[in-house]
């Protein structure tokens, strides 16, 4: 399987980041950082659980559950 | 004490000229928005007094006195005279909730120009065309946001000037861009405001309409004395507060009590400008020790999901006064506020088009949850026969809210579009396109929109707008949309589409799909679900019946479909 956090991280900054030189790491707070709003959370949901074939309920779909993607790779392990 | 004192005595021989005289405004003087955020209040003796106390990302802060907010605003101001940029021209502001956003406001006002704000988390389509509507003459912006601006600059002719506040030299500037550096600059101690005058044009702010293309509504500088007066006497602000207004100013709460109420009273206010986490608000609370907050019910109620536990851990002793506004306040989050904080939110009601607070619980009257509350003194409100536009004598029933038009805050057209604006008046009142009934009390009691209009977490989404960016979408042969429930936001969009021949239905092209529309119009306007299907309910005339999906979508009676086309 490929890298789950590189793949995250690559789809975060190919959807989410205007600014070319955004500077985002694993651990960069996404949600709470103001990079991904809480509407466009449920994009990212939807793009993990097509990618990974997973279902995630909505109460574990938290702002803290995404707010990175090393905490993001832990909420997907879940349910894999 | 609260400012207001008695509600009912307030009623009695009211008079907008109280805020006039609080002010030192007199009918025919010059007003300016700009000089009273800014230089008035240091005129008054609050020069040192913090205006604004702001955090970003990864731990910056920065704060500003009334003195700053006067010189940076004379700075942004003279800098835009320089450009060329003249009284009446609007300039857009597009950026985060930045600094420079709320002085780069009180400077374009200064100088006699239209401030017309736009969230920054727009998409390029939803940009150019309020641009376009407004032959907006500059933008400022940041880095992060400037690639939204490139896309669409060749369609704009009219946009002659491109600033960027925080230009760092990476790159090469492009066409009609230029830098800005608010406090690298040179100052400027002394601008002369622009004589404007009451009825001078202020202000653009963009809404959603059922139809057609966003409307800009167009306000005057004498809007400032509903807000001044509403501020002080609902938002209850005094000397000595310290404000918090969550909205970004991007929209109108961010603008009439993000930045011109609060500082029209000489008030310091707090902006956090990092996404949401109940961890980092109440954090916020307790190191700012804010003590009056103005919020919205999908904040508060995302703050309920977050539970009581997380509360504990925060002193929010500071907090003495709460209101809330952008949708309606459900009486599970007035109480749950009450046990948690001690303090009820109070509920507010206004729009865009009204520019100030019209229905609202007051300080010190009596709550009742989940109401909408009483007239502010002035307005003179009414449930209306939707029929006849006439009001019910009745209480309890229900019918359109209708106001009598001549507060100082209210609309003064549609940009460029006076047929629609002449629309919102019927027998003599004004229509928000809001339903309620009134009770016994003269308490009001909100029921729902009278049209297609979405409210996401207190955002307006115009179901056309969404659907016609669908339809730019190469798969998408027909959409409709509609507004489906939510805990959280009360209602989110939701899609139903069909396909052209070649494409069929998948959980990848519904997520590309949104992600389309996430970044052609805004992420609140991005379809939170999309249903694929065979054919759209339409009339015989071809016209889609959003009602009917709408009443599945919320479980309600369908009602009349007599018009509705046979398969």
């Amino acid at each position: 399987m490929e890298n789950m956090k590189e793949v995250i991280l690559e789809y975060v900054i190919d959807e989410y980041c205007d600014d070319e030189s955004s500077d985002i790491s694993f651990d960069t707070p996404l949600i709470s950082g103001g990079l991904v709003d809480s509407f466009s959370m449920v994009s990212l949901k939807r793009f993990l659980e097509n990618k990974y074939n997973i279902s995630i309920p909505d109460d574990q779909a938290t702002p803290e559950a995404f707010d990175t993607v090393t905490k993001i790779e832990l909420l997907v392990k879940k349910f894999l | 004490m609260s400012n207001i004192g008695s509600y009912e005595k307030r009623l009695e021989n009211f008079e907008w000229s109280i805020a006039e005289k609080e002010l030192d405004y007199k009918p025919g003087d010059h007003i300016n928005i700009g000089w009273y955020l800014s230089d008035r209040n240091c005129l008054m003796g609050k020069s040192d007094k913090l205006a604004l106390i702001w955090e970003g990302l990864g731990g910056a802060e920065k704060s500003y006195t009334f003195n700053d907010i006067r010189i940076y605003s004379n700075t942004i101001a003279s800098f835009l005279k320089n450009l060329g940029i003249k009284n009446e021209e609007r300039v857009c502001l597009f950026m985060d909730k930045i600094p420079e956003l709320y002085i780069g406001f009180v400077g374009i006002l200064k100088l006699g120009a239209v401030a017309q704000p736009l969230f920054s988390a727009f998409g390029d389509e939803s940009l150019f065309v309020r641009l376009d509507n407004a032959k907006t003459s500059a933008i400022i912006t940041q880095r992060k946001h400037v690639s939204k601006v490139r896309k669409i600059l060749d369609q704009l002719p009219n946009l002659k000037h491109i600033i960027i506040v925080d230009y760092d030299g990476k790159n090469p500037l492009r066409e009609r861009e230029i830098a800005f550096d608010m406090e690298q600059a040179e100052q400027v101690e002394h601008f002369e405001s622009f004589p404007t005058k009451a009825e001078s044009h202020s202000l653009l702010h963009y809404t959603s309409g059922t139809t057609g293309q966003p409307k800009g509504v167009k306000h005057v500088h004498y809007s400032l004395i509903s807000q001044y007066l509403t501020t002080k006497w609902v938002l209850d602000l005094q000397d000595d507060d310290i404000y918090w207004c969550t909205a970004d100013p991007g929209w109108v709460t961010g603008t009439s009590y993000g930045i011109i109420g609060p500082w029209s009273l000489g008030v310091t206010q707090c902006v956090m400008d990092i996404g949401f986490s109940a961890d980092a608000w109440y954090k916020f609370i307790e190191k700012r020790k804010i003590t009056m907050w103005y919020s919205a019910p999908t904040a508060i109620r995302s703050l309920m999901k977050a539970g009581n536990e997380i509360i504990k851990n925060y002193d929010l002793s500071s907090l003495r006064h709460l209101a809330s506004v952008g949708e309606p306040l459900n009486a599970e989050a007035v109480i749950w506020s009450e046990k948690v904080f001690g303090k009820a939110f109070l509920d507010t009601y206004w729009q865009t088009e009204t520019g100030s607070i019209m229905l609202t619980n007051f300080p010190g009257m009596k709550i009742k949850p989940g109401s909408m509350g009483k007239p502010f003194p002035g307005i003179t409100a009414a449930i209306l026969d939707p029929k006849t536009y006439t009001p019910y004598t009745e209480t309890g029933k229900i019918g359109l809210i209708g106001f009598k038009p001549g507060w100082p805050a209210m609309m003064r057209t549609y940009w460029n579009n006076e047929e629609t604006y002449k629309k919102k008046f019927e027998n003599g009142w004004y229509l928000p396109g809001d339903r309620a009934s009134i009770d016994n009390e003269g308490y009001f009691w909100f029921i729902g929109r009278d049209d297609d209009i979405i409210n996401t977490g207190g955002h307006l989404v115009s179901p056309f707008e969404v659907e016609s960016a669908l339809l730019e979408y190469e798969a998408v042969a027909e959409s409709a949309v509609v507004a489906k429930p939510d805990d959280v936001n009360m209602e989110v969009v939701k899609a139903f589409v069909t396909l052209k021949p070649g494409f069929t239905p998948s959980k990848d092209l519904e997520l590309n799909i949104m992600n389309f529309i996430r970044k052609k119009l805004s992420p609140l306007a991005m379809p939170q679900e999309i249903e694929y299907v065979e054919s759209l309910p339409k009339t015989r005339s071809g016209k889609i019946m959003r009602r009917v999906l709408h009443a599945k979508e919320w479980g309600e009676e369908i009602g009349d479909i007599s018009t509705l086309e046979n398969d």
